[in-house]
């Protein structure tokens, strides 16, 4: 179950072993530069794409690591389909369903695979960044970019009983298949009975949950937690460091002018 | 001599929100350098006790005293660092992302600079024989490792009381010998709770009875232990 849910998977490469706040960093502004570029900036979505599948290469996780993963957002990225129907243009494809007549256009094709292919590079950086970078890592730079404490708190708290909580989960549903029998053709009863039972389980859940997360705090409190939140402070990064974290932007900033002048 | 007590409970009553009346005036002293174990039935107020000790739960009648303090207001943050409390299920005792950062918790709430913390948290693990697991993540542990981690969390503050809920509970014999052996080799004054009469017969020389809320019996774990009708009468057996 934990190797499903984390992530991460440790190598000894460069990237894994770069400072967590630079790659934090370079990571979240990728995503940006990603998401700001122009529709159609085709040569800085290569470029982009070529820069992850080269730097997951560096990391040892192989080429198609990424590539793979990346297409998680596909389906979500298809809420993008009216667009190539939607977009005023010269129509290169007719649908008919009924009374209903869809043209797609060429600048609305052009638009939707924009959005495709940007999704599918954002979510790229995102995997490479925690694939290369612990959990409790990426919380210390967040903290060192400056997002609210209470929040990384929150995050970490999340990222703790995430593991024990789909094991629970997991366990409950193996309770339930040992009492579900199959007698044949038709088991399992109606789907309001199988909703009423999955309810069940879900209420059972969060009740658990529920009870943990008063006994974390009673836990937190018995070690002294007061309200405040405290943490060891961080080393400055190193000149090699910022030098690297100038370097990842510089580039980014190349490419936004690649995609602006091309696109 | 008599040694000085550590920790007084007099007259201790407690009822949760829901009615439920899990303490009925309870009396306890415990001295200096003494090892006393909790027995009783599930629901017998062991746990509930415990919570007291370090101002979890707040009395609502009676008295609790650590080292002279009363625990309430002021006093209840220099109590929870003389009385380390580990909770019976390690899962909600490590709470934070990496070994590390959870022993080093209880240090840095009190406090203490940083390269102390540090050197707190390797004392701590090397006392429970985990030395180097600091990098490591709580899921990524056995149920054993756990429980001496969830340990060495409290050893870190340097308590003067260590105070475990069930410490063998859901351990395999290996792992429950393991931390018998452990908890034999602390110094503290230590107070448990626990259903191992096998471990209180080996380990602590006092026993303290409580049953519905109430101490029934508190005297040498020996006597205690053989008296059959009344460890019987308490749902209480000696395997």
């Amino acid at each position: 179950m934990a190797d499903v849910l984390d992530p991460y998977r440790p190598r000894a490469s460069l990237v894994h072993r770069a400072d967590p706040r630079v790659k934090v960093a370079v990571a979240v502004m990728s995503i940006l530069v990603t998401a700001a570029l122009p529709l159609g900036a085709w040569p800085s979505y290569v470029l982009l794409l070529a820069a992850v599948v080269a730097l997951a290469v560096a990391a040892q996780l192989g080429v198609g690591f990424t590539l793979r993963r990346g297409l998680i957002a596909l389906p979500f990225a298809l809420a993008a389909l009216p667009l190539a129907f939607s977009t005023p243009g010269a129509p290169v494809l007719s649908l008919r369903i009924g009374p209903l007549a869809l043209d797609a256009t060429l600048a609305g094709v052009e638009r939707f695979l924009s959005v495709l292919v940007k999704s599918y590079v954002s979510l790229q950086f995102a995997v490479l960044l925690t694939a290369t970078t612990r959990f409790s890592d990426m919380l210390a730079a967040m903290r060192a970019l400056r997002v609210p404490r209470l929040l990384v708190v929150i995050f970490g708290l999340m990222w703790r009983y995430l593991f024990l909580f789909a094991h629970e989960a997991n366990t409950l549903r193996i309770a339930r298949d040992a009492r579900s029998a199959d007698m044949g053709a038709k088991s399992g009863g109606s789907v309001a009975w199988r909703a009423r039972v999955t309810g069940g389980m879900v209420g059972n859940l969060f009740i658990r949950g529920y009870e943990r997360s008063e006994r974390v705090y009673q836990a937190m409190l018995a070690r002294g937690y007061d309200g405040d939140i405290r943490t060891f402070a961080l080393r400055p990064l190193a000149p090699s460091e910022y030098a690297v974290l100038a370097g990842g932007m510089a580039i980014l900033a190349l490419l936004a002018v690649i995609g602006i002048l091309f696109g | 001599m008599e040694r000085a007590p550590l920790i007084e409970v007099s007259n201790l009553s407690f009822r949760y929100p829901d009615g439920q009346q899990a303490l009925v005036d309870v009396n306890l002293i415990v001295r200096e350098g003494e090892r006393v174990a909790l027995v009783g039935p599930n629901g017998a107020g062991k746990s509930t006790l415990i919570l007291h000790l370090n101002g979890i739960l707040g009395s609502q009648d009676g008295h609790v005293r650590v080292a002279g303090l009363p625990v309430a207001g002021e006093h209840v943050k220099r109590v929870r660092a003389l009385v380390g409390l580990v909770f019976q299920e390690p899962d909600d005792q490590l709470f934070s992302p990496t070994v590390f950062e959870d022993v080093a918790y209880g240090p840095l709430y009190m406090g203490l600079p940083e390269d102390e913390v540090r050197r707190r948290v390797e004392r701590a693990l090397a006392a429970v024989g985990m030395e180097g697991y600091g990098d490591r993540v709580p899921h990524r542990l056995s149920a054993g490792e756990k429980k001496r981690i969830a340990l060495a969390t409290v050893l870190a503050m340097e308590p003067s009381v260590l105070v475990l809920d069930e410490p063998t509970a859901g351990l395999d014999p290996r792992g429950r010998r393991m931390l018998i052996r452990l908890l034999d080799s602390m110094s503290q004054t230590m107070i448990v709770s626990t259903h191992d009469l096998l471990m209180v017969r080996d380990l602590f020389p006092r026993m303290v009875i409580l049953d519905r809320g109430r101490v029934v019996a508190d005297g040498p774990s020996a006597d205690l232990l053989r008296d059959r009708a009344l460890l019987e009468a308490h749902g209480l057996e000696l395997p």
